[in-house]
């Protein structure tokens, strides 16, 4: 397959960033589209200039690392994939490609297609675990979860974190993430102790960060690698308006 | 800040006001579009009339209108600021943005679309609601609202900006009405189907039945 490229350039996050055009002759359409990217850069090496800097780390779609936002979309054209599952047979010879980083305020651009995502992190932090004590794990059926329960807590939990969901939103909202992490917690005994205040925190967090707020266009699980479902932010609404009206941290 | 206030300005606070105003405005149509719809009677006003001197001499009625003018200017300014904080969210925009693959355009349009019935909303209360009650005030007496329709819907354009204001709310409610729901959390897989049915047949009754009168008045099939 022959490939055009306009791929963001930029050479740190104060920089300002502009589109390269790179040509690409042998591309196999069994690639990934990062081992596409690492053709470039293999290419781009021998001619003495700057590779294109790109998050990668599992290749199998598990990580959340991979952020491409790929002719307009993140992740690229399939659904439920992410950019390193996502295979060159989806592209047709000739096609001109063009690959962004993805654009949020709480997620500045540290270096080409690179975007820190410390803001999830500091979400997180804010109050996305579990206090437990240590100690020996205790019978798994010691807490009784309902099959239902557990597979709503499971589906939740599949989220990996990649910012996809930021990425497609027009507000560059960070609710189906949030709620997803806030969910695979309220949905299980484990989480129920701090179940209020997790809510709280998190949204909080959420807030500070920069993320804009939802308009319900479900952009975001159309676009989720792990399909979260838009139920999570209903669910983190209920969640949160609850705790803040009854909750007694005032 | 108070827990209260906290509470309304967080990013699901607005998201909480818009979704209840928005249903109590939703309310409000309801009534609206069943008073007017009283002009079909064609019995030259005289239900409508009644109603009109009813929902514009009533106490309770002319309370629950400051809770209306209330909705409005909280659903209004409550948007405006979840524009600018959402448009805030993204400072550099995609050079290439591919949302038709995920979302519907009127979903991503709210606040064009709110913006657009904006407009309409001043030029509406400058024909009938803001001449009528500062008449009120001044001299105690009703204008005749069942006139000044016929003669207002006299004029072509005018009758067009009605339409399209009718159109602008069928797509404002399309997306509005069911997002609601999502954003009180009633997201259930029992109910969704009702919410959306429901939505989606009010949004296209609720405006083909205020769009009719302006066209009913202007062909003449109302006098």
């Amino acid at each position: 397959m022959r490939l055009s490229l306009k791929v963001w350039r930029q050479s740190d996050k104060d920089a300002a960033g502009g589109f390269e055009d790179y040509k690409l002759d042998h591309v196999s359409p069994d690639m990934s589209f990062l081992e596409m990217f690492d053709v470039l850069n293999e290419q781009l090496i021998e001619e003495g200039k700057e590779p294109v800097a790109f998050d990668h780390d599992c290749r199998e779609g598990i990580c959340g690392m991979c952020s491409m936002y790929i002719n307009g979309r993140p992740h690229g054209p399939l659904r439920g994939v992410t950019t390193c599952q996502l295979h060159m047979r989806s592209f047709k010879d000739g096609d001109t490609i063009v690959v962004e980083p993805w654009r949020a305020q709480a997620f500045p651009v540290i270096k080409d297609l690179v975007v820190d995502r410390d803001a999830f992190d500091r979400v997180i932090s804010a109050g996305g675990f579990v206090s437990v004590n240590t100690g020996n794990a205790q019978d798994a059926n010691a807490l009784p979860i309902a099959k239902e329960a557990a597979d709503d807590a499971f589906a939740a939990a599949a989220c990996i974190g990649c910012g996809a969901c930021v990425a497609a939103c027009k507000n560059a909202s960070a609710m189906l993430f949030v709620s997803a992490k806030i969910s695979q917690l309220a949905l299980l005994p484990q989480g129920q102790a701090e179940r209020s205040i997790r809510a709280e925190k998190m949204v909080a967090q959420m807030d500070a960060e920069g993320f804009g707020a939802c308009t319900n266009t479900g952009a975001c699980s159309a676009e989720c690698p792990k399909e979260i479902s838009l139920e999570n932010i209903a669910r983190m609404n209920r969640e949160y308006i609850g705790a803040k009206f009854s909750s007694s941290a005032v | 800040m108070s827990w209260f206030s906290q509470t309304l300005t967080s990013s699901i606070g607005k998201k909480l006001l818009m979704a209840l105003t928005g249903l109590f405005l939703i309310s409000f149509l309801v009534i609206h579009a069943t008073i007017n719809a009283m002009i079909f009677y064609n019995d030259g006003g005289e239900t409508f009339s009644h109603w009109g001197h009813f929902m514009g001499t009533n106490p309770i009625i002319r309370t629950l209108e400051i809770g209306l003018v209330a909705g409005f200017l909280i659903h209004i300014i409550d948007g405006l600021m979840l524009w600018k904080s959402n448009r805030d969210a993204r400072p550099v925009k995609y050079a290439v943005n591919n949302a038709a693959a995920n979302s519907t355009w009127y979903s991503r349009s709210m606040g064009l679309l709110g913006t657009l019935l904006l407009i309409f909303l001043v030029i509406h209360t400058s024909h009938f609601w803001i001449p009528n009650r500062s008449n009120q005030f001044a001299t105690g007496e009703e204008l005749n609202l069942y006139q000044m329709m016929l003669d207002i819907f006299q004029n072509p354009i005018v009758v067009l900006i009605y339409v399209l204001g009718c159109v602008s709310l069928f797509w404002h409610l399309l997306h509005g009405f069911k997002s609601a729901f999502q954003s009180l959390g009633l997201n259930h897989v029992k109910y969704n189907g009702a919410i959306s049915f429901v939505g989606t047949a009010f949004s296209i009754i609720v405006p083909i039945l205020f769009a009719l009168m302006p066209i009913s008045i202007y062909l003449g099939w109302v006098k």
